[in-house]
């Protein structure tokens, strides 16, 4: 079988030699046109005149595009219709895109792209969550709330409370690969789009309305992006759309990638959130009620904000089993570029409130943080562990039959696997030791201070929006037997193609190498969801194993019935099916199949049962099921500058029955080191005039080499997944990224060594930030 | 089958021979008497590109008119890393950003892109194996770059992978598995054909020189040429490693009227230790000037290993880093801690400055139009010296603050003091008040703590991305006070703990 084996990705040859296609590197044919966006200099205003004179004036220029030349819609919204490709009379944001140059260039469309002289009647800008508060800019008519009990009362019964507000910057996906895109205008108004993009189907869809024709006029293909984590789920569109619109009005082929800059300029981001707490609990730290406020800043236009905000509220309880829970989301509207997925899509900002709201009972108490997060675990359900180790059951589960094991939004927490991973996590990282040597250290040691931190993930896996949660696929067998195997998935770096080839193969009992992988392509598989929420490998792999376990039946039942037996006596393994005593090569059997007129092409659809789920009341299985992980993390900080360093993590992480474990490993240390990187090094700076300041890898630090920490031992959970997914593995995209807050919750350890009060530590903890706590700590604020 | 390639060419001088692709002499647009003919070694063939735009990036040039798609754009800036190739010339080969390399900065040297690491035959490099075994790819695009660096490393022995590797961004693999490959590809002989570059830059160098051409842009092969050009050109844009003018064209989308390229003139390159001075010429590249100050004085030395990236240090050089006249520099202020001179030349007139003299205010040095810098020394000297490079993240990161201290004391007393800062003021510059406060004083920690007032006598700093101004002040003073504790054996950086 091909599943679980540790096989390369499919492209690593590809990848090394500098082979491996990307869309700026499609050859493009002769006379290939070049577009750039003239963009808003200010954060909110009117255009009073637009004088595109000298732009049109600079040599190799085409022609230029404002919002008055688009044939049809002018949107690039993935939801709301609120986003203009091109300005239509407001500017919203620094950056936006007001005209577009169309040149025979990259250089002469981005120089004349910057010649466009535009006056603006100037708005107030709203750019911080204070003002967005104040002036009541928000999206949806008033805060979203989700709650189970009275967490009011509760807090108040309680015999301890802490109150906390914490501050979480954005994040810049910076993928290496920036945005492109190429259309290729066909016969009789069709388009065909290559877009670096995680939803072919979404750029399908805008490219057709902009166009004014059928979707099935456009066929967007997409072989591989250089990289996504969420930032090519919508923010695609605007060059997809613009190249498809030039195109059409050229008869050219048009093409547009974004300089660095202003891809960091134009497109969204994770979102920046303010969490506002208060909670209530016993001695021991378990905690009676807990009330979060949740501010996130959406930017300009709605685009994927409300599922994101909604995430972060379904992600408020992590771990935790919370009687009484709380939870306001505002979403605000401000003058801001407009905010998007990231990798979590919100479930780490929420994910982050209860950790800091555990850290900082944790501290209020004088306890061991990690004994008040497993004393508010959730618990265990009889069977669920699977083939996890059995820890002592948490006082709540000793008749083993959960009763209220509920999530605030009144799912079941079914499959909890924390306590084993946790146990066995804490004995690998030598924890206990560990920490008792830090605390030697910090007693002797002035300037330079160690911290230690234990987070655990727990992370829902679906989309939100139900209906997202289908996929389809096509495999074609050859009468050589080699097989062709097309789904609605992208390939941004995960592995996925690998991963899901690696389904494909174990069907058929081939080698994977007699798997092809091809391109994305709208005109194959349609309707699709983009590639995010961890999903890709559970959906798509099984609708390709529903479409190749239909051709291996046809060609079993072709089979036996040659050979008189049952269907169910013929078996493909080994590169073979063998039917009865005799025994055919798959080659041979598929050239049988296809001399006995059976088809060898199927279609495999897959959607995920049980999620059912009402966003607005907040009640009901929003999650098929839960991957869980945990992570220790040892850091240094300098308390002179706040300068400091990751110098060990340990990681347990649940993928379930892996479908590839090497892969997996690959994403679990990879989502580490980018969620580290949110939480310290990464600073998205915004001036008072809503100016991105830090819009290049100059200014804006993403981990380099030597932050990974010194030593890295990352593992896989021997467990399985309760539920049917593909061969039981679960998803493994996003959740380990928030195993990077246990470096975050280490570095407000390390603070804490300086003094008795919280230190109460902001995101991104930069080395000023930290500085700043260990003031704070040190004069006992 | 490369070494046939050379093998037959004997005795022409490499740039006449046009072996290969038929498409390799590319004619630019006519540029009139702004373009320059430039020659060089692509991947073991020689090439020769008439008429070229001297703005054209090599990165460009690759992916646009070789169809040489394997080096990538990631950011256009010299940061990412995703660009990487290898440059060899008579210094031996370096890994250097294509995306900020001007094509007349390749005269007479030879490049080898991703496509040129494999083997002519398709040979795998034993770094490209080991990073599939190791599975040192997810995304894949940054891996050329990463490739082409860890091939350069490989090739000269280097196995300080954070350092070799600082200037390759990755965004996937959190880069554990990129240095699992390297270290397994460690002990991997060298394949022969990443030897080759070497040996044909080795041949071509006893025959002479291409004369330069005498209408810009101009390439001239001496200091003394240089200083006849600029003179007459005293509006020219010099151009060393284009660290700097790079991101002028790649970014402001600027053409200058004049470039004059100084990387033919090899003895600007020199690096004299003296008995009793240390000269640098202008055009020595920081990883040159690293590897002597690792020596002469170790935490300037630790200091360069944390400035930009081996590909940035590989281009940038002693005379431009000072030229651009950047107040937030880290070698300036180290350079003035050691009380170093500049030489300056113009037309056939040389003269001194103290470094801290030369710069007057942001944006403006003394140097006339027409005048340049010839090198840059200082005393041999006691290692008293301490470089502190305060940043966000660690490596390949513009300083918030670099403070460098010089304090000399005697029997217990300072005899004197140079301390310099970075990212304090509008320009480099000295914390005299601070240092007046210390000389004559006794060397311990009420003395030190009695200067740190002095900081706002000498520093009024400012708020930006990387750093506030409080922020700015306070940590210059801790800096003195880690100074003064190091002095007294306390640890120092969190760079040198371990879990």
């Amino acid at each position: 079988m091909s599943v679980s084996k540790s096989l390369a990705h499919d492209a690593a040859r590809l990848h090394v030699t500098g082979t491996a296609r990307y869309v700026d590197d499609i050859p493009v044919p002769q006379g290939c046109l070049h577009v750039a966006f003239g963009m808003s200099e200010i954060a909110h205003g009117t255009i009073v005149a637009m004088n595109l004179e000298e732009v049109k004036s600079v040599p190799g220029v085409v022609m230029v595009l404002t919002a008055d030349d688009m044939p049809f819609a002018n949107d690039v919204s993935p939801s709301a219709h609120d986003e203009p490709l091109l300005a239509t009379g407001t500017v919203h944001y620094v950056g936006q895109p007001m005209f577009a140059v169309v040149a025979t260039s990259h250089l002469a469309a981005r120089k004349a792209a910057r010649l466009g002289a535009v006056r603006y009647d100037e708005l107030t800008a709203i750019l911080t969550i204070d003002e967005a508060m104040a002036a009541d800019s928000r999206f949806e008519e008033g805060p979203r709330v989700y709650q189970k009990g009275d967490a009011a009362a509760a807090i108040g019964k309680a015999s301890h409370r802490v109150v906390g507000t914490f501050e979480i910057g954005a994040q810049e996906h910076f993928y290496l690969e920036g945005q492109a895109a190429l259309a290729l205008p066909q016969e009789g108004g069709d388009m065909v789009v290559h877009s670096s993009t995680q939803h072919p189907s979404e750029i399908q869809h805008k490219v057709a309305e902009a166009l004014g024709v059928p979707m099935h006029a456009v066929r967007v293909e997409i072989r591989r992006m250089g990289g996504g984590f969420g930032g090519k789920e919508s923010q695609g569109n605007a060059l997809a759309v613009i190249c498809a619109v030039a195109a059409q009005a050229t008869q050219l082929p048009c093409k547009m990638r974004y300089d660095r800059d202003d891809d960091m300029i134009i497109t969204g981001k994770r979102h920046d959130f303010r969490i506002e707490y208060r909670a209530g609990f016993d001695d021991e730290g378990r905690i009676a009620g807990v009330e979060f406020v949740q501010y996130a800043r959406c930017g300009w236009a709605q685009d994927l904000s409300l599922p994101v905000a909604d995430r972060a509220m379904l992600h408020s309880d992590n771990a935790y089993l919370l009687g009484h829970a709380r939870i306001e989301s505002h979403r605000l509207k401000t003058n801001t570029v407009s905010n998007t997925a990231y990798r979590g899509f919100g479930g780490p900002q929420g994910m982050i409130g209860i950790e800091r709201v555990v850290d900082h009972i944790a501290h209020k108490l004088g306890l061991d943080p990690v004994d008040v997060r497993q004393r508010n675990y959730y618990a265990e359900m009889d069977g669920g562990g699977l083939s996890a180790p059995r820890p002592a059951a948490p006082p709540e589960s000793l008749s083993g039959k959960m009763k209220n094991n509920t999530t605030p939004y009144g799912q079941e927490v079914e499959d909890f696997e924390l306590h084993g991973i946790t146990e066995a996590l804490l004995r690998s990282s030598d924890y206990e030791r560990r920490k008792a040597a830090i605390a030697e250290w910090n007693a002797e040691n002035e300037v330079i201070k160690k911290g230690i931190a234990f987070a655990p993930v727990k992370f829902g896996i679906s989309f939100t929006l139900t209906f997202l949660n289908q996929a389809g696929a096509l495999v074609h067998v050859y009468q050589d037997g080699s097989v062709h195997m097309n789904h609605g998935g992208t390939e941004m770096g995960q592995g996925l193609f690998q991963k899901v080839a690696q389904v494909a193969a174990s069907r058929f009992g081939i080698p994977v190498e007699m798997v092809k992988i091809t391109a994305t392509d709208t005109g194959k598989v349609p309707n699709t969801s983009a590639t995010a929420a961890s999903s890709g490998s559970d959906l798509n792999g099984m609708a390709v194993k529903a479409a190749c376990d239909t051709i291996r039946e046809r060609i079993a039942e072709f089979l036996a019935k040659r050979h008189q037996l049952e269907v169910g006596k013929v078996r493909f393994a080994d590169g073979n099916v063998v039917v009865g005593s005799k025994v055919y090569s798959f080659a041979e059997a598929a050239a049988e199949a296809y001399m006995g007129r059976v088809s060898l092409s199927a279609t495999g659809f897959y959607k995920t049962p049980k999620v059912e789920w009402d966003r607005i009341k907040g009640v009901g299985r929003p999650f098929f099921y839960f991957a869980y992980g945990a992570s220790v993390t040892e850091v240094a900080i300098d308390t002179l500058t706040g300068e400091n360093r990751i110098l060990r993590c340990d990681i347990l992480h649940d993928a379930g029955e892996s479908l590839n474990p090497a892969l997996d490993i690959g994403q679990v240390e990879g989502a580490y080191v980018q969620g580290a990187g949110w939480l310290t090094t990464e600073e998205l700076v915004w001036d008072d005039a809503g100016r991105l300041r830090t819009h290049a890898p100059s200014t804006y630090k993403i981990p380099a080499c030597s932050d990974r920490p010194d030593v890295f031992n990352v593992a896989l959970w021997d467990g399985s997944n309760r539920e049917e997914t593909i061969y039981r593995s679960k998803a493994v995209g996003e959740p380990p990224f928030m195993l990077g807050i246990s470096a975050f919750l280490a570095l407000s350890d390390a603070v804490s060594a300086c003094g008795d009060a919280y230190p109460a530590l902001n995101a991104p903890a930069t080395a000023e930030q930290v500085w700043t706590a260990v003031r704070r700590v040190r004069n006992g604020v | 089958m490369v070494s046939n390639l050379t093998g037959c060419n004997k005795g022409l001088p490499f740039f006449l021979r046009r072996i290969g692709r038929g498409n390799l002499a590319v004619n630019n647009t006519a540029m009139g008497s702004r373009a320059m003919d430039v020659r060089f070694r692509l991947n073991g063939r020689p090439v020769s590109v008439p008429d070229v735009t001297p703005t054209t990036t090599l990165l460009d040039w690759l992916r646009e008119e070789q169809h040489l798609k394997g080096t990538k754009e990631g950011c256009n800036e010299g940061d990412c890393g995703a660009c990487t190739v290898m440059v060899t010339d008579g210094g031996g080969a370096k890994a250097l950003n294509a995306c900020i390399l001007l094509l007349p900065q390749l005269m007479g040297k030879a490049v080898r892109t991703v496509e040129g690491i494999s083997g002519p035959d398709g040979d795998l490099h034993p770094v490209q194996e080991m990073m599939i075994e190791h599975h040192g790819s997810q995304c894949g695009f940054c891996t050329p770059g990463f490739i082409v660096s860890m091939a350069a490393a490989h090739l000269k022995g280097a196995t300080d992978y954070d350092t070799e590797l600082a200037g390759n961004l990755c965004r996937c693999t959190g880069y554990a598995p990129i240095i699992r490959a390297a270290e397994a590809a460690a002990g991997m002989p060298v394949p022969a054909w990443m030897r080759e570059d070497e040996k044909a830059i080795r041949q071509s160098m006893g025959e002479p020189a291409a004369a330069s051409q005498n209408r810009p842009p101009y390439g001239p092969v001496s200091s003394d040429e240089l200083a006849r050009v600029y003179a007459a050109n005293p509006g020219a844009t010099l151009v060393a490693g284009a660290t700097d003018v790079g991101l002028w064209v790649t970014k402001g989308l600027q053409s200058p009227e004049v470039m004059i390229f100084l990387n033919g003139c090899e003895d600007l390159k020199r690096i004299e230790v003296g008995e009793d001075r240390v000269r640098f010429g202008a055009m020595v590249d920081m990883n040159a000037m690293g590897a002597v100050m690792s020596d002469l004085h170790p935490s300037y030395g630790e200091m360069i290993r944390r400035y930009a990236s081996v590909q940035v240090r590989g281009a940038a050089t002693v005379g431009g880093n000072i030229a651009n006249g950047s107040p937030i520099g880290d070698n300036p202020p180290a350079l003035i801690a050691l009380g170093a001179v500049l030489h300056l030349r113009k037309g056939d007139v040389q003269r001194d400055v103290l470094l801290e003299d030369f710069f007057v205010e942001y944006g403006k040095q003394d140097r006339e139009p027409g005048e340049f810098i010839e090198a840059v020394s200082f005393a041999r000297q006691a290692d008293y010296l301490k470089c502190y490079k305060l940043t966000k993240r660690f490596d390949q990161d513009i300083s918030a603050v670099c403070g460098c201290f010089y304090v000399d004391v005697v029997d217990g007393v300072v005899a004197s003091a140079r301390i310099a800062f970075g990212g304090m003021a509008g320009i480099p510059k000295r914390a005299k008040a601070v240092e007046v406060t210390l000389v004559g004083q006794v060397w311990d920690e009420a003395v030190v703590q009695a200067a740190l007032p002095a900081f706002a006598t000498d520093f009024t700093p400012m708020s930006d991305m990387r750093a506030s101004a409080g922020y700015r002040l306070e940590t210059a003073k801790a800096m003195l006070l880690r100074y003064y504790g190091e002095s007294q054996g306390a640890n120092g950086s969190v760079l040198e703990v371990s879990a």
